[in-house]
């Protein structure tokens, strides 16, 4: 059955749910990949949006790039304002004051601060209440909306605004928050990482994330050409590479069971990822062996889950 | 009429939800609120109230969730008290800028620290300019009359923004008084289902929450200050209709006894009941010129209402329940002053702050009150506030 979901370019959605005058930097791969979560969903969906990058360049009064019901209230609550649109609408549908025969899907969509950080706590109540929505993050490693600050997801070693390479630090000390398995905690049915590198994936997990009977979590990394100091044609590439490079393995959890999406026989080496980037510019030889040590480490431990899903 | 059944002013409060035959409810619980919720939840256990109840894990998420409910074009309630109120006070400036007709009751009770369970209301009063239109209930009855005509109120298409009605933490939540309830049917003639002119909804979308660009924001916070203070006439004309049909008549400031007096106390809250108490023995045993002012409708604020019944007043005596900090009077106190500096022969204005943290407002201390007011006024005194039964 799982062919027959297939996306490939001639089969992917013609509509698009996002117009394309937004206000977005040249080369936004988070743009990108909004717009293919929004062509997989055509128009019955809701989204709730929280305070960032994402809300500005889509939502200018009076203009707005949304063909479909958009809300945003603020930055630490999208899954909260999901979790009402979502009961309010089943409520009246059980009252017959709402579309009957509609099905119409949630999201809820917030970037990295807006998920790890702040927004943490209402993302755990709304998945732990078990609300029928789909939770996308869009991780493009700090607060960029403020100017590029360090987030509980900025990488080891990048250099942010708040954490600025200098004499004594080598930028972020902090290893990224492992978001992906604290969703995957709350025994959601459907959890997984995502990019808008691989586009048919993305959009794949987006259709299972929605139709997923509860809450789904999907974690989007969404290269940032701004923040990550990085030629703007290349955001895309630079997404590829971290698949390549295992720093960030694409994989989808599905009631428990854990399963890699996208796979390469031999991976590039991490330094291959990080030269591109100013953010990690200076960073020394022994910096990098050590990243290379923590993604190979991490890696093990994703394929381990696998392995013990598999068997 | 119904016959009066004697319940506490809690669930009485919960009933009139039902009975308002509310959507979603979404709740935290904090003391001295959570027996309305709890009774709401068990409503909803029972089948007896066919809606949503979200048990959310923070205020923040609770107000959060009724921007949702409420966009998506549910009838939508929650509850609060201090904390809770102060941790949702991100999302209660958002609530009205979006023209959502949220209802809540809070509970009212003192901020911390020191941590404080009792009663005063510094906790409506450190959100009163996020644009909620507030309201005040003295008792049970008013409490669960007012609650059904907020949702009336709120979801108006002249006014579409939330209100919270205010009961006093323990001195009224928890005490169970004679209620006179309406059936389904009455509340049924007056309350019309709720009738979202916009919501979430895919064969019209709207965006709502946009970014608001210099060139527009000043705009949308006159349009929503203009709502709030037109709202006033929307709540006089349901006030009325209310009374018209149940006998109950309400109006935006309370008179007691204001015939002759030269000297006006004026209160919010549950206090007034014990402010009333003194008013007689003054008048009755004393024959002193008194009377009561009420004040129901905090935000918009009534300043017509208050200059027409403060003519010919010499004194008045504004007894607050908060302390806005190196202020220039307590919040309700300052804001009279300010309401009246531009009228001809207007009174003496003192402003007091008594009862904090769930002290005892007693009958001699509203005679000391008047009292006092009264030698401040012959001798003018130029005085910010008072505080009133604090030990020194
Ligand atoms: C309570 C609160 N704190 C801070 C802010 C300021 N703020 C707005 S957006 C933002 C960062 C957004 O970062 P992220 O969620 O990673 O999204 P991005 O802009 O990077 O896409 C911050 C700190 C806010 N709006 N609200
Ligand atoms: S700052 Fe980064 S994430 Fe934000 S719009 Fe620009 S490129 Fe996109």
């Amino acid at each position: 059955m799982d062919a027959l979901n297939v996306y490939a370019a001639k089969l992917a959605p013609q509509q698009e749910s996002l117009a394309p005058g937004h206000r977005a930097c040249q080369g936004c791969a988070e743009l990108l990949a909004v717009r293919l979560v929004a062509k997989t969903l055509g128009h019955d969906f809701i989204i709730a949006n929280a305070t960032g990058c994402l809300e500005i360049v889509t939502s200018s009064y009076p203009h707005t790039a949304w063909k479909v019901p958009w809300i945003h209230v603020a930055f630490e609550n999208a899954a909260a304002v999901a979790s009402g649109v979502e009961a309010g609408i089943k409520i009246l549908k059980k009252k017959g004051k709402y579309p009957v025969d509609r099905e119409i899907k949630i999201v809820a969509q917030a970037g990295d601060g807006g998920t790890v950080d702040i927004g943490l706590q209402a993302l755990s109540g709304a998945l732990e209440r078990g609300h029928d929505f789909t939770y996308i993050c869009y991780d493009n490693e700090a607060y960029m909306n403020t100017g590029i600050q360090r987030s509980s997801s900025t990488p080891y070693g990048a250099a942010t605004t708040t954490s600025p390479a200098g004499k004594e630090s080598i930028g972020q000390v902090t290893m990224k928050k492992n978001v992906v398995e604290i969703a995957a905690a709350h025994n959601i049915p459907y959890v997984a990482t995502a990019s808008p590198s691989y586009p048919f994936d993305l959009m794949e997990k987006v259709r299972k994330a929605a139709d997923a009977k509860g809450p789904a979590y999907i974690h989007v990394l969404a290269p940032c050409p701004t923040g990550w100091r990085l030629a703007p044609n290349l955001a895309l590439s630079i997404g590829r590479l971290a698949v390549e490079t295992k720093v960030f393995p694409l994989y989808e959890i599905v009631d428990g069971q854990y399963k890699m999406t996208v796979e390469y026989k031999h991976h590039r080496p991490v330094i291959d990822y990080l030269k591109p980037q100013g953010r990690f510019r200076h960073l020394q030889e022994s910096n990098i062996e050590f990243i290379q040590q923590y993604v190979d480490a991490s890696y093990e431990q994703l394929l381990k889950k696998i392995k013990m899903s598999e068997g | 009429m119904a016959k009066k059944i004697g319940i506490e002013v809690s669930l009485a409060i919960s009933e009139a939800v039902k009975l308002a035959d509310v959507d979603a409810i979404a709740a935290y619980p904090i003391t001295p609120q959570t027996h309305i919720v709890e009774h709401l939840s068990e409503l909803v256990a029972d089948g007896e109230l066919n809606a949503e109840f979200i048990p959310v894990e923070s205020e923040h998420s609770a107000m959060s969730v009724c921007a949702g409910t409420s966009a998506a074009g549910a009838r939508t309630y929650t509850a609060t008290s201090s904390q809770g109120l102060a941790l949702m006070n991100e999302i209660l400036f958002i609530i009205p800028a979006l023209r959502l007709p949220v209802v809540m009751t809070l509970a009212n009770r003192s901020m911390s620290g020191p941590i404080s369970i009792w009663n005063d209301h510094s906790d409506l009063m450190s959100v009163r300019d996020t644009g909620w239109i507030s309201i005040f209930a003295e008792n049970g009855q008013e409490a669960f009359d007012l609650t059904l005509q907020s949702f009336k109120i709120a979801e108006d298409h002249r006014v579409m923004l939330p209100i919270n009605v205010n009961i006093d933490g323990f001195t009224l939540s928890h005490v169970i008084e004679p209620h006179e309830f309406l059936s389904q049917e009455e509340v049924d003639s007056f309350l019309p289902p709720y009738d979202p002119p916009l919501q979430l909804n895919p064969d019209k979308p709207v965006s709502m929450g946009m970014v608001g660009i210099p060139e527009i924001y000043f705009e949308a916070k006159k349009a929503q200050d203009v709502a709030l203070v037109e709202s006033k006439a929307v709540i006089k004309e349901i006030f009325q209709e209310f009374g018209e049909k149940f006998g109950r008549t309400y109006n935006v400031i309370e008179s007691y006894r204001t015939e002759d007096a030269e000297t006006l106390l004026l209160t919010m809250g549950s206090i007034s009941e014990t402010a009333m108490e003194a008013i007689d023995m003054m008048k009755d045993e004393q024959g002193k010129k008194v009377g009561l002012l009420r004040l129901r409708l905090w935000r918009p604020f009534p300043t017509d209402e208050l200059r027409e019944l403060v003519k010919g007043i010499k004194t008045l005596a504004v007894i607050d329940r908060a302390v806005s900090f190196g202020g220039t009077g307590a919040p309700v106190g300052g804001e009279i002053r300010s309401a009246l500096y531009s009228t001809e022969d207007r009174p003496y204005v003192a402003s007091f702050i008594a009862g904090l943290g769930g002290r005892d407002v007693t009958i001699k201390d509203f005679m000391d009150m008047v009292t006092l007011a009264e030698k401040m006024e012959t001798e003018q005194e130029v005085h910010e506030y008072k505080m009133i039964g604090v030990r020194e």
